[in-house]
């Protein structure tokens, strides 16, 4: 029994009709709009075909595969720094010592309330002042890594504190010291709860690593701006990468909620998805 | 750091200020519009419930990179100029707004469907169920992720400094293009965001305690 269900009685003859009307009206309302975008595309010219020739030309293609595979490097870069360091800070953030807690604590509440374009800049401007002066890869790739790290902190931890707290206890009771049971016990479970929700994350990456049009690595963004310069098509060239971003992210999302149902179905429908935290991934 | 703040106090100021700007007016349409699009998600006309999942699903998977250059750059091309900071606040406000309808779902959906079919049982209608049951109960339920939103909001309006829209980050890179005085600048922008993060993040917080039913 759904929310939907128990909000609405079985429609009877009146209350049909009046959905059948605001159906109707909601359904002009949706083509209107989608008429008045084609309108606007018509009467400005970007319609025609001269203006969407040369995204299908097969340079322009392989051009936009080495762009998609820029963007899946960067995004892999960004996760084999955030994943490790995250999973340390959560471990930092759990420990009973406050030597670990206080500084885990501070770094990951510090990445999480500082937007990533600001260590992306300090990344471009300021250490080269210092003599440090990276690829332009790594000058995207290090920011983008040190925030997922402070998110997937958040995500490592919530899943430690989701299960029971039985599970210590009885190792506690077995005769393990902490770190083994962490090591043998907590963890090994632990992830198996986030691990849909760690793969959730991947679209909070991959979305970062649009900022290469800000660090100039020729991911997706950054190309677009290359093939906008050669042939004037901008709006038509953004269009068709922000559907390949789309579409990559649906699919990253698709997978989290499917892993998220089987490995549910393997606890015996225990459900963890409450437990994505954290930054809401708007940029 | 001494020049940074005397000499461009001012600077900081308006930078500052134009994020404020930014976020404030972004959260806001963001909260409205994601209110309106969860009742539609809620509703029972179909075209209503598909346009608003369809719109979710695309606007939460987009960067807002690629979103604002085509707000800000590309509609101009088809005879629509928003201007640069309108364009900022649009392209936020359309992805805040898939976002902010989905924290309000969730909030809806999480009360239980047992507890609406125990109000119609005693005879409770659909305004009273909304007004004495849901509404309550929701409101405490959002508050946590609706202070995520609008951390999320204030960190996205970062990106204005993408299109040239001197905002705060935008502001500490003008100060370092002239200055050059190291890292210094740029922590002055990255404490401000904090505290506004941390002080929605407190805010929330003491709401939520204040709110919460003992049972």
């Amino acid at each position: 029994m759904s929310m939907q269900h128990a909000l609405f009685d079985t429609a009877g003859p009146r209350a049909r009709r009046r959905i059948a009307i605001v159906t109707v009206i909601s359904l002009v309302g949706i083509v209107g709009l989608f008429a008045l975008a084609y309108y606007q595309f018509y009467s400005s010219g970007q319609l025609a075909p001269s203006k969407w020739r040369e995204l299908w030309q097969p340079a322009t293609i392989r051009y936009l595969g080495r762009a998609l595979a820029n963007t899946g490097l960067a995004a892999l870069g960004a996760a084999a720094i955030g994943l490790p360091l995250g999973l340390l800070l959560a471990v930092g953030r759990l420990s009973r010592s406050a030597w670990f807690r206080w500084p885990a604590t501070a770094v990951i509440e510090a990445f999480r309330a500082v937007p990533v374009l600001l260590i992306i800049y300090i990344f471009m401007f300021a250490l080269p002042q210092y003599g440090i002066n990276p690829d332009v890869y790594w000058k995207l790739v290090i920011p983008i890594g040190l925030c997922a790290a402070a998110t997937l902190a958040e995500v490592f931890r919530a899943g430690v504190l989701a299960l029971p707290r039985g599970q210590g206890e009885a190792a506690a009771a077995v005769g393990m010291t902490g770190p083994q049971a962490f090591r043998l016990v907590i963890f090994p479970q632990a992830l198996r709860v986030v691990i849909p929700a760690l793969v959730a994350q991947a679209v909070i990456v991959v979305k970062d690593t649009a900022f290469g049009y800000v660090v100039s690595y020729s991911e997706l963004m950054q190309s677009g701006r290359v093939l906008v310069a050669n042939t004037g098509d901008l709006i038509q060239t953004y269009l068709v990468i922000t559907v390949i971003y789309v579409i990559l992210n649906i699919i990253i999302s698709r997978l989290a909620q499917r892993l998220d149902r089987v490995l549910a179905a393997k606890r015996g429908g225990r459900k963890y998805t409450a437990l994505i935290p954290g930054r809401s991934a708007i940029q | 750091m001494q020049i940074i703040l005397t000499e461009y106090l001012g600077t900081l100021a308006r930078g500052l200020g134009t994020t404020a700007v930014l976020t404030a007016v972004a959260f806001v349409a963001s909260v409205v519009l994601g209110l309106i699009l969860a009742t539609f998600r809620i509703s029972p006309i179909p075209p209503l419930r598909v346009a608003g999942a369809v719109y979710v699903e695309i606007f939460r998977n987009v960067p807002l990179v690629s979103l604002l250059i085509v707000v800000v750059y590309g509609l101009p091309e088809i005879n629509l100029n928003p201007g640069f900071v309108p364009g900022v606040i649009i392209a936020m406000t359309l992805v805040g707004t898939a976002f902010a309808c989905e924290t309000f779902r969730t909030g809806i959906n999480a009360i239980g469907a047992g507890q609406v079919e125990a109000a119609r049982s005693i005879g409770l209608t659909f305004g009273g169920i909304v007004r004495d049951l849901i509404l309550p109960q929701a409101t405490r339920t959002v508050i946590g992720p609706t202070v995520t939103l609008f951390i999320g909001i204030l960190l996205s309006s970062s990106l204005a400094t993408v299109v040239g829209v001197r905002d705060l980050t935008g502001t500490v890179s003008y100060i370092n293009n002239r200055e050059a005085l190291g890292i210094t600048t740029f922590l002055v922008a990255a404490v401000l965001y904090a505290a506004i993060s941390l002080g929605a993040a407190a805010l929330g917080a003491r709401l939520e305690t204040r709110l919460r039913v003992l049972r």
